[in-house]
């Protein structure tokens, strides 16, 4: 029985008890009169309830607009990668540097996920790169509609790289597919090692991940072999790379995965248009 | 705080749902929440107590069936519970096991009332 209340419960059910599938009913306080709209045993009229089918993934309606946004990319041999971390993981500046190093070698355009200000499409624009800044208001994440809406407010090189740096956020990003070829975690140096363990979620999603600020590390206690250890546990095939987006070290390795995956894209982009040309009528 | 874009999906999905059935009210949204999903299912009650106001699912019960996490080792075929995503096989040991259950998000029917 409820103690607030007295009612014999049917308010909301949360189970917390793992390997139970039944449901048993507890309910949550406070729940005003207004709010109480549950039937009790004891309601006065009977309501016919009946029961509707539903059936449907609450992210079904993200995924398929990822799905769309994916075939986008995929038409135009378009590298989209999805760029997550913490906040202060030295994502832009790591954006900017490879922006200037990719010049003249691949057209790079940006989408930048922040709750509030345009601070970092400034600084990418800054470097010659179209970018286009979401600000998420209260939201923590970018999700497929956002990254739709903004594909449609800056055109995309054909056979280019789109960098989508996410709402900075080892959480929420991770169940969001905005239709990335792939998702690419960045730690830096200056956090814990153990956050891939804390975070599992995210460094299970990312194929790749980029240890930044290596630099760093000669002034740090960070165990950087056992961060890398952490990490492959929760994900054994991730690849890791050490980088120092301000020093340099590690930036060829990251820039040639880049142009590797950049060219796979492009492949199957140029196969996909010449069997579309192929059944295409004369 | 994802949960909030996940109860308004969930409102949403109510709402077409409301539009092929004609009902009145929803009195219980019956979810299945996988053990390895990325959602926190307290989040979740609150965000859609939010997200309802003012449409046909206010005030309607949340009832969560936790789905247990499963596993398949793709080395030796064993099967085996998972508590987290990154578990290796208890069998072999030499594999991390893939889930095949207990990662959904699913809303599986609702009771509804008429006029």
């Amino acid at each position: 029985m409820c103690s607030t209340c007295g009612c014999d419960g049917d308010g909301a059910t949360i189970e917390h008890h793992p390997h139970h599938e039944h449901e048993h009913d507890h309910h949550h306080h406070p729940h005003g009169q207004e709010q109480h709209t549950h039937s009790h045993n004891t309601a006065p009229e009977a309501e016919r309830v009946r029961r509707v089918a539903v059936e449907q993934d609450l992210l079904a309606r993200n995924n398929m607009q990822a799905a769309a946004n994916r075939r986008v990319f995929t038409q135009t041999g378009v590298l989209a990668l999805n760029l997550v971390s913490s906040p202060g993981s030295g994502k832009t500046t790591l954006l900017v540097k490879t922006i200037e190093r990719l010049a003249g070698c691949l057209p790079v355009a940006v989408i930048e996920g922040d709750q509030q200000t345009n601070l970092d499409a400034q600084r990418i624009r800054a470097t010659g790169a179209p970018a286009t800044q979401i600000n998420t208001g209260k939201g923590c994440h970018l999700d497929a509609q956002m990254v739709g809406d903004a594909l449609h407010a800056f055109p995309l090189a054909a056979g280019g790289l789109l960098l989508i740096e996410n709402v900075g956020n080892l959480v929420c990003p991770a169940s969001f597919d905005l239709g990335e070829a792939h998702k690419v975690v960045v730690l830096s140096v200056t956090e814990g090692e153990d956050k891939p363990l804390k975070y599992p979620d995210m460094f299970r999603a990312a194929d790749l991940m980029l240890l930044n600020k290596c630099d760093l590390l000669p002034h740090l206690d960070f165990d950087i072999a056992q961060a890398e250890a952490y990490a492959r546990k929760v994900h054994p095939a991730i690849r890791i790379i050490r980088v120092s987006a301000t020093q340099g070290e590690g930036m060829d390795e990251w820039l040639a995965w880049l142009q590797q995956q950049a060219r796979a894209c492009k492949v199957v982009a140029d196969t996909l248009g010449r069997a579309a040309a192929a059944q295409a009528p004369v | 705080m994802h949960e909030l874009s996940l109860a308004e999906s969930m409102v949403q999905l109510i709402e077409q749902t409301q539009q092929r059935e004609g009902f009145r009210q929803v009195r219980v949204v019956h979810l299945d929440v996988g053990e390895l999903a990325c959602v926190e299912p307290r989040a979740l009650e609150f965000a859609f107590a939010s997200a309802s106001m003012g449409t046909c699912a206010q005030g309607a019960r949340l009832a969560l069936r936790l789905v247990p996490g499963e596993g398949v080792c793709p080395g030796c075929g064993t099967q085996a519970a998972m508590l987290t995503l990154y578990e290796c096989c208890p069998a072999c040991q030499a594999h991390p096991l893939t889930a095949v259950a207990g990662t959904q998000m699913q809303v599986r029917d609702l009771d509804v009332v008429d006029d």
